[in-house]
């Protein structure tokens, strides 16, 4: 299976997504300016500052070329990761419920925070054990998820809210500790820490990042078979 | 255009700038929001609304307002 990493001026972690898309599978760079995706069989979005965050995080990002292609793909049901920024481009697009706004402490916080995993069934975490705890980074100044009232509730019981930050680890301010959460049929996700920064124990402490990854080859090869 | 963060909404920015003015001997200051001001000229005004809707704004997260300076309102 092949990965299609989109990449915007202002990115910068493109190319730890790409090692860690290597890890389980093939990995290519997408140019945000192009459309064809290469004949990815999953994109991630990755984290950074595209078109320096001016306006809103990911608000003009969310109108490139390349992820006009990522909109048609997700509405195919095609398999889409954002981290970081590129959960806040997927916000902006509206492939995801809600919107991240500046941390609650007026910081850029750089940290290594616990995540709890609250759905261990979807395509993102199937190779992360129910119940489990992810030690992964996080480094960002507009991480708050927020959602209104109402969408919660929808949220809650359709399953969408797939990460939490674990207790007293919520330090961007996120509504009900929100870490992650995925779209109603279940194909994009999207969280603020970074799994891509995860993924061998030497560097860091912790591979649990690879979990999301390995999740997303599993989900393909499911329906494949 | 006015940009605002929606009521009800946690405005950390807002509540930073409402402590720090009583610091400095300005008493009675209280509601505090800190939003964001988007100046542009434009030839067909019609086209303000959907503008603040589609990208200046977040409608889930911000109020917006729209001022003409032309004198025609």
């Amino acid at each position: 299976m092949k990965f299609g990493v989109l990449q915007f001026p202002g990115s910068c972690d493109e190319v730890d997504a790409l090692g860690a898309a290597r890890r389980v599978g093939d990995a290519e760079l997408i140019w945000h300016g192009e459309r064809d995706l290469r004949g990815a069989d999953a994109i991630v979005v990755p984290g950074g500052f595209s078109y320096g965050d001016y306006l809103r995080a990911g608000a003009i990002a969310r109108f490139s070329p390349g992820m006009e292609s990522v909109i048609a793909f997700a509405a195919g049901g095609g398999l889409v990761l954002g981290i970081c920024n590129g959960f806040q481009v997927l916000c902006e697009a509206r492939l995801l419920p809600g919107a991240l706004l500046g941390n609650a402490n007026l910081r850029f916080t750089s940290r290594q925070v616990h995540l709890e995993v609250v759905e261990p069934e979807t395509s993102f975490t199937s190779a992360c054990a129910p119940g489990e705890l992810l030690s992964i980074p996080a480094k960002h100044s507009s991480g708050r998820y927020y959602a209104d009232a109402p969408t919660l509730v929808a949220m809650a019981e359709r399953g969408q809210v797939v990460l939490r930050y674990a207790a007293g680890e919520n330090f961007n301010g996120s509504v009900a500790d929100i870490a992650g959460v995925r779209n109603e049929a279940g194909n994009v996700f999207g969280l603020m820490p970074h799994p891509e920064h995860a993924v061998d124990e030497l560097i860091g402490g912790s591979a649990d990042g690879l979990g999301i990854f390995a999740s997303m080859r599993l989900a393909l090869e499911g329906a494949h078979a | 255009m006015l940009i605002r963060p929606k009521a009800g909404i946690l405005d950390p920015q807002g509540a930073a700038v409402e402590r720090a003015l009583p610091a400095l001997g300005f008493a009675g200051v209280g509601n505090v929001h800190v939003g964001r001001l988007v100046e542009l000229d434009v030839d067909d005004p019609s086209q303000l609304e959907p503008m603040c809707k589609k990208l200046l704004a977040n409608p889930l997260v911000e109020d917006y307002e729209v001022q003409r300076l032309d004198g025609s309102g």
